[in-house]
């Protein structure tokens, strides 16, 4: 098959419908005797709940029902991620033990939004208060049971050792704050009985994974329930699991007999739908005189709640990115009276590069070795942990073409040695990895009589671009134009698929479209000779449709090859020497992430991980009162995000590359790769442009006084 | 409670509501006419999803009681193309791939329309700094950008 | 939100009047404070003045100075060409200001009015002396990065946000106001109150009393001023540490000196000892490095915000400069 559409820069398919306003969001869909919800939260860190009133929330105007662990059912526990597709594995309103300051008490259920919002702040909750650790460094530190099923700790060779006789060393301890993925649409579900059928409008990267989780904690057939996302407002993780909101929507609906609508408030996002937790990094490296890598020590403590277990495996890019024998990592929690921590953009990765590849600068800087040639020195001809060939790595070509498309030669090694005008400019970069995931997936194709074909899957286009590169997986195994297909997803009546997240969708679901197609295609030759078009063939048999089914599931070659996509990020930034203010110039990212299905949508994906990074890096911070344990300033204004002036002109490049072991089509994936390392790449452009080392995140003014 | 009547112009149609006056002029559009193109992102006027213009300039839907807006005109996304007819920005929006999830699209369409119409697309930076009213969380804003140029450029 | 009455008057006799008949009116002007304030549970009036209808909208060139209607909006503020090309730190304050839906639904009178964006008083859970007097302040002992070092007192450590506020003062503007019973001109200097024991009364003005006009005098100084504006992200985000200077220089000597900070204290903040150093000394480093650490001298920060003293050191070292450079 001779590929028209895949690695084209189509137009993004469902752009039309949202640049219309038509596009329908969880937090638009109206039903039909439509009532609202409103959750209110507890505002202790710990204790128990001596009362909650609610006589004055039922008795104001429209208020249909409340909820409250007072009038709840007995719910299920459903396991957190990996085991299960919980975010939180405890149910709400179960008990009257609080566990952390916004954790939901209670749900008002009204006739209007208004009415609903007018009775939650009625609710009356008195508290037994207990002592509270609302810190990571107030509490004990444990070893995790385990990272998404792999041992926390790990050694290779005898790094102790390798530090102890290497020429070069460093040690550091780099930290990086509480921050949350505040996608736009808050976290929305619209829930609505019919009879014993539940169907849930929910705004997820997971549409199988709510339906399960939602039908395990209240005792139903999944085949009761149903899910359905076509457009979801962002999530960067942060809707990768099931939060307790959405089966809090649905008791709501049965409470009140009517559908209901739940859509968190902005302050509610901060407690509800996970964050990333902070961590304290150290980072021992040993190295020869040349900046040969001999030991990587990487320890890593984090936090999680007070009740369960989560933990991104900050430490583990320390064992895989470098060729170096001798590497420890190590994981720690600490537990604290906040939410559940969860996955957010490339977890681990993204905090774990900012440690790393700030000690690699450290390390150039220290051995007077070029960054560039640095990472070149240890690059990994195989990957270092199991010993396995990459399945493909283009990593140097990625050091390579960024740096000369960044002008990196002409970069002096001297800190606070380039200016423009009264400020300083700084140069630096990082290396980028992110492992390759996918899951079975399926999907189905349609070829119509009329000509029109229909792709379907019931995965989640996040902004990521899935419905487009369906259309084109599908165009180009049927030798079709883009223009003739439509996709659908986003609905668990659909084949399933997995959770969008990892950086996996494309490919789980893209060789499942490519299969599907093929299969229609073959269902209509089947029916005539070759040369006639679909259309043609089924009118004359005068059917209507044919469908075609594909299966996908990763191959075999996971066992026999390392696979990863890899980057290399330059950045510049300015510092104003006197008063601290750092602002990011140029940008360039160059990425080996086997083929890209779409250069435009994929480029757009790739400045959004920068973008991300670059908050990371410079503004983005949840500040909790540690009295309290409360967030202050829970608001965009509180947490900031960067704005229009944060973000200059971003250069971004994809090395061609085929990879003929990922899958059938050769993705890798791009969404997480594209943040990891921006952080430390712009700490490195501040650390030449100033001179200043700084470990801690964000980069402000404050910290550069 | 006192409802209080108001009429709006709300992309040539005219609507007369009763409110209670605590009702945003977001949740007017939003729950009461159902036009849900403007979106509510934070409610607090910090995020600029719900960005809409009121006689013509743009302002945040979230942060302004709708009954401050007696006889007012009020243009939001859906009122934008003429038929099928996009809008210059919303096709340059589309040509640049300047959207990812989509959710703050219509209030960057109506933003940059206020901006063009406040001369102030004269060069990349001024942009960038008359457009900071809107989030893109997704990271669009060198693809928001262009297509403002290109239609600024067109003009 | 507490049930409302919601009032539109279209003079202001009438304004002020529904106002002071009811003990917990409140006037609503732009809205982009208070309509959030509300939502947030922190206000909770019985009644709402929409001044909105009345006719003080707009700027006029009087006395040869200016008269900006309470209603104009803050975009309209910085477009007017008096003001961008006699009163420049009016100008840059305000397009450093919030953003432009922001600056188009905000008032010049409502910008002077702006509550503390301080995370306590907006969260009506945590004590605060200023929300809930008696209460207790969370900051002193809680998180107080972006709050006062200077004006706070045991009671209150929280800053004022506006940065139009911070122009007006250094540039004398004074405040008409209309009661029932009096008119008045209050010099924006005088407007503000310090927290002291107090922190619930922000300023002079009575209940019910209405600002209709900010004016701007003709001044030796007003020409050669500027407002600088330092923050972690480069647009939309309250200043850590803001100045407004505002410089007479004749002959190389500085006649008179208007140094105003924000972002530091309870209140735009007038710093008096930086402007005597200013007053009749040449514009050399040595008397700007003086002046910029008069301004802090009696600076209290704590363990979060103590890099605000150096900041702001720096901030007034560079607006001076480039003020002394011609503006």
């Amino acid at each position: 098959m001779r590929p028209t559409a895949v690695g084209t820069p189509v137009d993004r398919a469902d752009a039309r419908s949202k640049v219309t306003g038509t596009a329908c969001y969880t937090v638009d869909v109206v039903l039909p005797d439509l009532a609202h919800a409103v959750v209110v939260q507890s505002t202790v860190p710990t204790g128990r709940i001596v009362r909650i009133d609610a006589a004055a929330a039922e008795r104001a105007p429209g208020v249909l029902g409340v909820l409250s662990h007072a009038n709840t059912p007995s719910l299920a526990e459903v396991p957190t991620f990996p085991q299960g597709p919980a975010g939180q594995r405890r149910p709400p309103l179960q008990d009257d033990t609080v566990n952390f300051d916004g954790e939901h008490l209670a749900v008002v259920v009204a006739d209007t939004l208004h009415h609903a919002a007018q009775a939650a702040a009625l609710i009356d909750v008195a508290y037994d208060r207990e002592e509270a650790v609302t810190t990571l460094e107030a509490g004990d530190e444990l070893p995790p049971s385990g990272i998404f099923g792999e041992a926390p700790d790990s050694v290779r060779g005898d790094p102790e050792a390798a530090l102890a006789r290497a020429e070069v060393r460093l040690d550091a301890t780099y930290t990086t704050p509480t921050e949350h993925h505040h996608p736009l649409e808050p976290g929305a579900t619209v829930a609505a009985w019919d009879g014993g059928r539940l169907t849930l409008y929910d705004s997820t990267q997971w549409v199988s994974g709510v339906r399960d989780a939602v039908a395990m904690t209240l005792g139903m057939a999944t085949d009761q329930v149903r899910v359905v996302s076509p457009f979801v407002g962002g999530a960067f993780g942060s809707k990768a699991m099931v939060w307790p909101h959405v089966v809090l929507a649905a008791l709501a609906a049965r409470h009140v007999g009517r559908p209901v609508k739940l859509v968190l408030s902005r302050a509610q996002m901060f407690t509800s739908l996970g964050y990333r937790s902070p961590t304290v990094q150290r980072l021992s490296l040993g190295a020869r005189q040349d900046g040969t890598l001999t030991a990587i020590v990487h320890a890593v403590t984090q936090q999680t709640s007070v009740f369960e277990e989560f933990v991104a495996g900050a430490g583990y890019i320390s064992r895989s990115l470098y060729a170096c024998p001798n590497v420890a990592v190590r994981h720690r929690l600490v537990r604290v009276n906040a939410p559940t921590p969860t996955v957010m953009r490339a977890p681990g990765e993204a905090v774990g590069s900012f440690a790393l590849e700030s000690a690699l600068d450290e390390l150039a800087a220290q051995s007077g070795v070029d960054p560039v040639a640095l990472r070149l020195r240890n690059f990994a001809e195989d990957e270092p942990q199991e010993g396995l060939a990459w399945s493909s790595n283009a990593l140097r070509e990625c050091y390579q073409v960024g740096a000369e498309r960044f002008g990196w030669e002409r970069r002096t090694t001297e800190p606070r040695s380039m200016r423009e005008g009264r400020h300083l400019v700084g140069w630096g970069m990082a290396s980028a990895t992110y492992g390759v995931h996918s899951e079975a997936a399926a999907a189905r194709v349609r070829i119509c009589a009329d000509g029109r074909i229909l792709v379907t899957s019931g995965t989640q286009d996040l902004g990521t671009g899935t419905y487009t590169t369906m259309v084109q997986v599908a165009a180009d195994a049927l030798g079709v134009p883009v223009e003739r297909v439509t996709a659908a997803l986003g609905d668990t009546d659909l084949p399933p698929a997995p959770h969008s997240g990892g950086s996996q969708t494309a490919a789980s679901v893209g060789p499942a479209v490519w299969s599907a197609a093929l299969d229609a295609c073959s269902k209509v030759l089947a029916l005539a000779e070759q040369g006639d078009s679909y259309a043609e063939i089924l009118t004359r048999h005068g059917i209507e449709f044919v469908e075609g089914r594909g299966d996908a599931r990763p191959g075999a070659s996971a066992s026999r090859f390392a696979m990863r996509s890899f980057g290399a990020h330059f950045a510049e930034v300015q510092v104003d020497p006197e008063l601290g203010e750092v602002r990011l110039t140029r940008f360039c990212g160059v990425f080996g992430a086997g083929r890209i299905l779409n250069p435009k949508t994929a480029r757009s994906q790739m400045i959004g991980g920068i973008v991300g990074g670059t908050g990371m890096a410079l503004t983005e911070r949840t500040v909790t009162d540690r009295r309290l344990g409360r967030v202050v300033s829970p608001n965009l204004s509180g947490y900031a995000v960067p704005t229009h002036a944060d973000i200059p002109w971003i250069d971004v490049c994809f090395i061609d590359e085929h990879d003929p072991h990922v899958n059938a089509l050769g993705v890798k994936g791009i969404g997480e790769v594209a943040i990891v390392g921006v952080a430390a790449a712009i700490a490195n452009a501040v650390h030449h442009a100033t001179g200043r080392r700084i470990r801690d995140l964000p980069i402000t003014p404050q910290t550069l006084l | 409670m006192t409802r209080t009547e108001i009429t709006l112009s709300v992309n040539g149609c005219q609507h007369t509501l009763a409110l209670d006056p605590r009702v945003t002029l977001l949740d007017a559009l939003r729950e009461v006419i159902g036009l849900t193109g403007a979106k509510k992102g934070c409610d607090r006027g910090e995020c600029g999803t719900c960005t809409v213009l009121v006689d013509g300039r743009r302002v945040y839907a979230c942060l302004t009681l709708a009954v401050m807006h007696d006889g007012a005109t009020v243009t939001t996304v859906e009122g934008l193309a003429d038929g099928t007819d996009l809008h210059p920005l919303q096709q340059a929006f589309i040509s640049r791939d300047a959207l990812q999830c989509g959710f703050c699209t219509p209030g960057q369409i109506l933003s940059a329309i206020g901006l063009l119409a406040e001369g102030r697309a004269t060069s990349e930076q001024e942009i960038r700094e008359f457009m900071s009213g809107n989030l893109c969380r997704c990271g669009a804003y060198p693809n928001i950008v262009a297509a403002i140029r290109d239609v600024a450029g067109a003009q | 939100m507490a049930p409302l009455e919601y009032l539109r008057p279209s003079d202001e006799g009438a304004a002020i009047a529904l106002a002071e008949a009811d003990g917990r009116a409140c006037l609503l002007a732009g809205g982009t404070d208070v309509v959030g304030l509300l939502k947030d549970g922190v206000l909770a009036p019985s009644r709402l003045v929409d001044i909105n209808a009345l006719p003080i909208a707009g700027v006029e060139i009087r006395d040869g100075g200016l008269s900006i209607g309470a209603l104009t909006r803050l975009s309209d503020v910085a477009d007017h060409p008096a003001v961008r090309g006699r009163f420049p730190a009016l100008a840059h304050a305000v397009l450093a200001a919030a953003s432009p839906q922001l600056r188009n639904m905000a008032t010049v009178g409502g910008s002077l009015l702006q509550r503390t964006r301080c995370g306590y008083f907006r969260d009506p859970v945590t004590p605060c002396n200023k929300r809930a007097p008696g209460t207790g302040c969370s900051a002193i002992d809680g998180e107080h990065r972006l709050h006062a070092i200077l004006g706070g007192s045991d009671r209150c450590i929280a800053v004022h946000p506006s940065d139009p506020a911070v122009a007006l003062l250094a540039l004398d503007a004074v405040v008409r106001t209309r009661g029932s019973r009096k008119e008045r001109a209050i010099p924006v200097d005088d407007l503000y109150l310090l927290p002291g024991s107090t922190p619930e009364r922000e300023t002079l003005l009575e209940h019910g009393e209405l600002i209709v006009a900010v004016e701007l005098p003709a001044t030796s100084f007003a020409a050669r001023s500027c407002y600088l504006k330092v923050r972690e992200r480069a647009s939309f985000e309250f200043a850590l540490v803001s100045a407004a200077v505002a410089l007479d220089v004749r002959g190389g000597v500085i006649r008179t000196a208007r140094v105003a900070l924000g972002g530091v204290a309870p209140r735009p903040w007038r710093a008096r000892a930086a402007e005597a150093v200013l007053r009749g000394s040449r514009m050399t480093e040595a008397t700007i490095a003086a002046a910029a650490s008069a301004a802090v001298r009696d600076a209290r920060p704590r363990e979060q915000n103590a890099f605000k003293v150096e900041l702001v050191r720096r901030v007034l070292t560079r607006v001076l400069a480039t003020a002394g450079a011609g503006g």
